[in-house]
């Protein structure tokens, strides 16, 4: 089979990410008939609102229905599933979930089932970032699990003619003790179909009182992680497909950023014998049976491309200083300013600047992007990695032309994603190859294609300036963020003068959201710059963070992190340091300790890291210290070495072998103290522990040589050469 | 296209590849054996691994070709009978993952390390295991659970091969 279809007037617009618009219509769509087919109990929730949210992408809950935030089902024989718009990437929210609503359901863990990232059978969902799938999602299907928990406490009070209060749910049953009475969920069922829909106030456990949920559990999948059995999306083929039905895709990509398809040579194209090739506007690709074979097709086109100029990777921080173009609208949000910094400073004993600057990072989660898109009878079902899959329905539907309900996404178990799988582009480029080959196709992006063409945690230019009394006294802060962005900007610090602002900026790179998102950013700037002033006046850098801090919570964590340290003890010498940073995201708060050593050579090696994280009440204490280890080590990546090298539009180093990330040998001790606050709601809690680890290693390396790096990454090639 | 003979976990099937095909390829997209994953393609984060012969090889960079004759064992290989490898029993039991899509890599290259060497200490660990990468950064766990693997194995018996099982 071959065919080529030039370009068409459905356009392909395969970069469409990170827009601030939204859609020019929206169209309301229909209660979804699915509810209607389920028997048995159903129960669900209404969202609640004001849950905007930070995104990769303006969020486009127009034409969905954002009127629930998630439903749980009891089927006649018994079996619980509950359905969310969550996905899970390894942030471990399928079992954290899956415990919140056994613990109201009184139920083993084993016996719920977790139906997510499903746009057909999931409520509508902004995506699974800002870890916000704990402090919100769990909540809601706490809330609906208690309410159909009491919903078969009432079936069995009627059909045994006792009192509902008379009843106690245990072990998955309804049981009546005086009678010794006992009945499975499904069977109270008998039959009949129950509806409630919840938008009020539930009264569900305490968290004093969790016996299931707020304990370690062993995640629900585990078992076919470690046998290799688990199906991530690139891992769907023949198995999944009728065999020999399933297309491998690869798309032609631009020699660098900006450059356009001037064109492809026609005679290239007709010889390729066997494959499917589509040329689309800008969209080239081949579907062939197998990868190696779209690859060499795609290789033997002789394309000619139209280059734009693009900036030298030296004049980073001069574009990063420049306004975007187009309308500033709605970005940066404006300074925040309380009295006058220019006239605090005049007066202030110690007045200090400094500028900060973060470099480009890649996510490189370990599954690169990866799609499977089917067409059948006019509608797409894409299956794909996303952390945003009502997000990508979206794109899908307006790349395509389609309305909403034409398309379904369906996220797998993903292979990671810290905020770099917010975008469809993959799944666009799949579903465009199947639509013409007429047959599903996979695309998986290379390592290379991951490097080149997905997008990047900002990169970031920060200017501070602060005035300090003679008795350690901040008095006047000042803190400008080009570009990299807003996230925990302000400072907990007291500080009676303050101006602080996020100017948007010219990224030279496509860039997105992130672990932490600019958290990381602003906490190495603001945590550096008090390491700066404790150091001008002589003060130890604790004592320094104490003496201009009332935030009980942020303080709480410092003194934590610092007595499990040692800190009082600690004297750096010897070519050891000690650092300590403290910062609050995402509703949680972080102190990081560290020991750092610097070698003669100037090679730098991190010791050891203490840190100290509360989050409100801890849901399940063994994955929060997974996700907080995991934080701790991903940090050191991006403080230490990690580095996106660019120069006029081409990435210089798209490979593992040339990015380098944190591996075993980097790895320091690590001791996590979990300040457990059971009478706070818990908070997000995947990405704050990563936003103290720089700056705190930062301090270390000051304090062990003398040297105080500005720049993230700190010592890519070891400590930088002394200037003459 | 050249047609191979591949053993794979003590079963031999006859596979028609592309010229120059990898390993990874062959195990995947021909046999359906998707446990073992892409994750570079240049041998730098071991998520590929598969024992050839018994040792640790990254099927990436590794041409279906080469390995007609050799026993091949996957991650799909380390259950015997619906019996876990002691491997896998300790990542569960430690919780050695997050996404876990480097963990089939891991924890073959790490049957492979127990068997060259029964008791390994951290830093031999850590030393053997530098070649994966886990971007979730559950390093620490990697270890511990190596580590606890490594004391629940049964101890070798005298004359007799690994207790573990680790090559086809």
């Amino acid at each position: 089979m071959s065919e080529t279809r030039l370009p068409e007037g459905a356009e392909l617009e395969p970069e469409r990410y990170e827009l601030d618009d939204a859609l020019p219509y929206r169209f309301a769509v229909g209660r979804r008939g699915f509810i209607q087919l389920l028997g048995g109990v159903v129960v669900l929730v209404a969202a609640t609102p004001g849950s905007s949210q930070e995104s990769g992408r303006a969020g486009r809950a127009e034409g969905q229905e954002t009127d629930l935030a998630a439903w749980l089902h009891i089927a006649e024989d018994g079996s619980v599933t509950v359905f969310t718009g969550k996905v899970e990437f390894g942030q471990n929210a399928r079992t954290s979930l899956a415990q919140a609503v056994a613990e109201e359901l009184r139920s083993p863990l084993s016996t719920i089932r977790l139906v997510m990232g499903d746009t057909d059978l999931t409520p509508f969902d902004m995506g699974t970032f800002g870890s916000r799938s704990t402090p919100y999602m769990a909540p809601q299907l706490r809330k609906a699990a208690a309410v159909a928990r009491e919903l078969l406490k009432e079936l069995a009070a009627t059909q045994w003619s006792v009192e509902a209060a008379a009843l106690e749910v245990e072990g998955g049953e309804v049981r009546h003790a005086a009678t010794s009475r006992a009945a499975g969920f499904g069977a109270l069922t008998k039959g009949q179909k129950l509806v409630r829909t919840i938008a009020g106030e539930v009264a569900t456990t305490p968290a004093d009182r969790w016996t299931i949920a707020g304990r370690s559990a062993t995640k629900v999948n585990a078992r076919e992680i470690v046998t290799g059995r688990h199906r991530y999306t690139s891992d769907l083929g023949p198995g999944s497909f009728a065999p020999s039905q399933l297309l491998q895709g690869k798309v032609l990509r631009p020699p660098a950023m900006g450059a356009t398809l001037a064109s492809v040579e026609q005679s290239s194209i007709e010889s390729l014998a066997g494959a499917v090739v589509v040329t689309d506007g800008d969209f080239v690709g081949i579907a062939a049976k197998s990868a190696g074979e779209a690859a060499r097709a795609l290789e033997s086109l002789k394309p000619k491309w139209n280059l734009t100029a693009q900036p030298e990777g030296r004049e980073l921080l001069d574009k990063l200083r420049q306004p975007p173009d187009g309308p500033r609208e709605g970005r940066g949000g404006g300074p925040y300013v309380v009295g006058s910094v220019a006239d605090a400073r005049d007066k202030a004993a110690h007045k200090l600047e400094a500028t900060y600057t973060v470099a480009y990072i890649a996510h490189v989660p370990l599954e690169p992007r990866a799609a499977v898109a089917q067409w059948k009878d006019g509608r797409l079902t894409v299956w794909t990695g996303t952390q945003r899959p009502f997000g990508v329905k979206s794109e899908l539907a307006e790349a395509f032309h389609l309305a909403e309900d034409r398309v379904r996404v369906i996220v797998p178990d993903t292979g990671s994603g810290y905020g770099g799988k917010h975008s469809g582009e993959c799944a666009i480029e799949a579903a465009r190859l199947a639509r013409t080959a007429g047959r599903p196709v996979k695309v998986v992006w290379t390592r290379e294609e991951e490097f080149r063409w997905a997008y990047f945690r900002p990169a970031g230019v920060i200017d501070v300036k602060s005035g300090t009394e003679a008795d350690g006294r901040l008095v006047a802060w000042e803190m400008h963020n080009y570009n990299s962005g807003s996230s925990a900007i302000r400072t907990l610090y007291d500080a009676a003068h303050q101006h602080i602002e996020f100017h948007p900026g010219r990224s030279p790179l496509r860039q997105g959201s992130y672990r932490g998102l600019a958290a990381t950013a602003n906490h190495f700037a603001r945590e550096s710059h008090m390491d700066e002033i404790a150091a001008a006046a002589k003060l130890d850098p604790l004592e320094f963070r104490r003496r201009n801090l009332k935030e009980a919570r942020l303080r709480a964590v410092l003194d934590a992190a610092a007595e499990k340290f040692g800190w009082a003890k600690a004297k750096s010498g010897g070519g050891l340091g000690y650092g300590i940073a403290g910062g609050f995201e995402k509703g949680s708060y972080v102190s990081t300790c560290a020991e750092v050593r610097v070698e003669p050579s100037g090679a730098v090696r991190v010791v050891r890291l203490v840190a100290a994280f509360e989050c409100g009440a801890v849901v399940n204490p063994d994955q929060l210290r997974n996700q907080i280890e995991g934080s701790l080590v991903m940090g050191l990546g991006g403080a230490l070495f990690e580095a996106v090298a660019f120069d006029r539009g081409v990435i210089q180093n798209p490979r593992l072998s040339g990015y380098r990330v944190p591996r075993f040998s980097d790895v320091p001790r690590i001791e996590v103290m979990l300040v457990d606050r059971k009478d706070l709601p818990p908070a997000g809690a995947g990405e704050t522990p990563i936003v103290a680890v720089a700056p705190a290693v930062a301090g270390a390396i000051f304090a062990a040589s003398g040297q105080r790096l500005r720049a993230l990454p700190l010592v890519p090639q070891g400590m930088p050469k002394a200037k003459a | 296209m050249p047609v191979l003979e591949l053993l794979v976990n003590g079963s031999r099937h006859r596979v028609e590849t592309d010229a120059d095909e990898s390993l990874l390829t062959a195990l995947r997209d021909r046999l359906d054996l998707t446990g073992t994953k892409y994750g570079c393609g240049e041998g730098q984060c071991g998520a590929c691994t598969v024992l050839l012969d018994g040792k640790p090889v990254r099927s990436c960079l590794t041409p279906a070709s080469s390995t007609a004759g050799k026993a091949i064992t996957t991650i799909e290989g380390l259950e015997e009978g619906g019996r876990l490898h002691p491997l896998q029993e300790a990542f569960i039991e430690k919780d050695a993952m997050q996404c876990g899509y480097c963990t089939p890599g891991m924890i073959v290259e790490a049957a492979a390390l127990l068997r060259r060497t029964p008791n390994p200490g951290e830093a031999e660990i850590a030393r053997a295991m530098e070649g994966h990468v886990c971007r979730c950064c559950a390093y620490p766990r990697i270890v511990e659970a190596i580590r606890a693997a490594a004391s629940n194995a049964p101890k070798p018996r005298p004359g007799g091969g690994p207790a573990t099982r680790t090559g086809a």
